[in-house]
């Protein structure tokens, strides 16, 4: 069963004066358990469509189901909704909440989720100790590097148990030591937790560990490649 | 609500320096804001408590319709026991009866017309401080209440005011004949020995009083155990209300109450019209710190707009935003508004025991006018609660800013700055 399906997608911005055609008739499927990276040049369009995809952007034309649910019509309050309770968000900035703590930033997520106190801080310890961060639980993000910081919003990402996590190029403000060892994270709980993963990066490194490439170019799919099956779908 | 409050207090002290001058603006402000204020009080309960004092007391009892007829004939039965009700309701200090009337004061050669009040000597004493502004002669004696031997010969004598003193170009140990009618028209006349002079610094007291024992009044006026007028005084001027209410219930039926604002109009409108420039010169101030307040809040708006759009992606409703961004605003102001009070708390009990004193020529007017030549204040909790609320509301109305700006925000948007 598909997780995400993106139908006819097209999204215009109307500048005042240039209107930018940034995704152009873009159909795409993505299952359950997929670790997929989103690939392409500056400007092709990979982070409008992981917005589109997590639902922070309305399409100009076309549909966007996820769980067979067409996002694109929910209302602003319905789609905050939707993303708290079947998205997972790891930014680019890591962009955790500066005031809280590790294991608050985790545990935030859940409390707007309306979990109890005890599931919240037994699965805020867990997810700390599987991101490898359990003794920093009480480390403000200031406190931890970048490596550390987005790990911590890997593990927010995971907190309110979502259908699937949007990063968008996760690795781009890390080193490639600290990189790696985020992939292998990334990694294991796709395979442990069948966690579905989609990612936009232009890291080769990363692309190489990506399953399933999807490569756009000016708005369009230009390819769709599962690596080891070496499957293309050219646009 | 503990996590959101956490954020909100947190939130402030990621720039220590602008909270605390933030902060610190409405802390000073509060400040003089309670010392201005508290003054305008202090001015008033003392301005209010001169007046009562002078005459009217802060609530009188009369027979219905007296105040608005001045007629005898509206007076009330009156004993002991009456007044004993009357002193017995919580805050009443005092109750003093008085029969006042109208009548005709004539020396040898010269007729005026007098406000005669027959009272309680050592009661109305207790008020109006009547012994002190004797300037000649003696006090009506404090049992001077036994009729006169001779029928129309007062052997008490009375007090008469320096003004009328005057123009009837009388003095101590002279006589002044007393014409007028007591009860049902009767004739009241008496020939009266004046035993004492008093001065009131307002010219109209000062032009008409006479005052005789209560007895003595009402033997003159053939109003055995009546009396017009029952004075009551209270110990805090916050419970008129309570007082005046509790005497209605008990007499309501038989007599009219009225409070002094009732009883003069013309003070209730000098004292609102003062208040009101007061609280002009408050809103200035807090247009002050509203706009303090207002910057802070704009710029800790400003450089979160990433961070909220980023909030708004994970899945934090609105509204929830705008909760954390208004406590941070009610905590800056409270945190200004708390200490601003805590502070003024030992100037204004300073102040309200020492009393700025007046000199000069100011001092000279007040004291003229019976009063002490200072400047009072109050410390009625009414006044810190009302500059918390003013603090609170003008915070919640910064809060609209950061509300507005949230409604407004695009995530997508928000998170490209």
């Amino acid at each position: 069963m598909s997780l995400i399906e993106i139908q006819g997608l097209n999204k215009i911005y109307d500048e005042t004066t240039v209107s930018v055609h940034a995704l152009k008739r873009i159909d795409l499927i993505i299952n359950k358990g997929e670790f997929t990276a989103i690939v392409g040049p500056s400007g092709s369009g990979k982070t409008t469509l992981l917005n589109m995809i997590g639902g922070l952007d309305k399409p100009t034309s076309g549909k966007v189901l996820i769980n067979e649910k067409e996002i694109s019509t929910f209302k602003p309050d319905e789609l905050i909704d939707f993303r708290l309770k079947n998205i997972g968000f790891v930014f680019q900035a890591f962009n955790l909440i500066p005031v809280l703590t590790a294991k608050e930033n985790i545990e935030f997520i859940m409390l707007l989720q309306k979990v109890s106190k005890e599931e919240r801080e037994k699965r805020a310890f867990e997810l700390l100790n599987a991101v490898g961060l359990s003794d920093k639980i009480n480390n403000r993000p200031s406190e931890l590097s970048g490596g550390q910081q987005q790990r911590v919003a890997v593990a927010r990402a995971l907190a309110s148990k979502p259908s699937f996590v949007l990063a968008d190029e996760p690795t781009a403000n890390l080193d490639s030591e600290t990189a790696e060892s985020l992939l292998d994270l990334m990694e294991k709980l796709n395979h442990e937790y069948q966690m579905t993963f989609v990612f936009s990066t232009h890291d080769a490194k990363v692309i190489k560990r990506a399953r399933r490439v999807v490569t756009l170019e000016d708005g369009k799919i230009k390819s769709d490649i599962y690596q080891n099956e070496k499957s293309r779908i050219n646009s | 609500m503990k996590l959101y409050l956490q954020i909100a207090w947190r939130n402030l002290w990621r720039n220590k320096r602008r909270t605390l001058l933030a902060a610190s603006s409405v802390f000073f402000a509060v400040i003089l804001a309670l010392i201005m204020r508290s003054m305008q009080h202090g001015t008033y309960d003392f301005m209010i408590d001169g007046a009562v004092r002078l005459y009217t007391g802060y609530i009188q009892i009369h027979g219905k319709g007296f105040w608005e007829e001045r007629s005898l004939d509206k007076s009330i039965l009156f004993d002991e026991e009456f007044i004993k009700q009357v002193e017995k309701i919580p805050n009443v200090t005092v109750a003093i009866p008085r029969l006042e009337n109208f009548m005709l004061v004539s020396s040898q050669e010269v007729t005026k017309t007098a406000s005669v009040v027959g009272i309680h000597p050592a009661k109305e004493n207790q008020v109006t401080n009547l012994e002190n502004k004797l300037i000649a002669g003696n006090y009506l004696k404090k049992n001077s209440d036994g009729l006169p031997l001779n029928r129309g010969i007062a052997t008490s004598g009375i007090l008469i005011s320096e003004g009328l003193a005057n123009l009837l170009s009388v003095t101590v140990g002279d006589s002044v004949v007393l014409y007028g009618q007591g009860l049902y028209g009767v004739t009241a006349a008496a020939n009266v020995p004046i035993v004492g002079i008093v001065k009131f610094a307002l010219p109209d007291l000062n032009n008409s009083m006479i005052y005789l024992s209560l007895p003595y009044s009402q033997f003159l006026f053939s109003m055995d155990g009546m009396v017009t007028t029952v004075s009551v005084m209270i110990n805090n001027p916050r419970k008129l209300d309570d007082v005046s209410e509790h005497i209605e219930n008990l007499f309501s039926d038989k007599y009219e109450v009225m409070k002094w604002t009732e009883l003069m109009p013309e003070l209730v409108q000098s004292i609102q019209l003062d208040s009101a420039g007061g609280i002009i010169m408050l809103f200035i101030l807090y247009i002050v710190i509203a706009f303090g307040i207002f910057g802070t809040v704009m710029m800790m708006t400003a450089e979160r707009m990433k961070e909220f759009g980023i909030l708004i992606s994970i899945g934090m409703k609105k509204w929830k935003l705008t909760l954390v961004t208004t406590l941070e605003a009610i905590f800056i102001s409270f945190l200004g508004a708390l200490a601003g009070t805590i502070m003024s708390i030992p100037i204004l009990v300073y102040l309200k025991m020492n009393p700025i004193e007046l000199t000069g020529e100011l001092a000279e007017v007040m004291i003229r006018f019976g009063m002490e030549p200072i400047i009072p204040f109050s410390t009625a909790p009414g006044i810190f609660f009302a500059q918390a609320s003013t603090v609170l509301i003008i915070a919640l109305l910064t809060a609209f800013y950061p509300l507005n700006v949230i409604r407004k925000l695009e995530p997508i948007k928000a998170m490209r700055l």
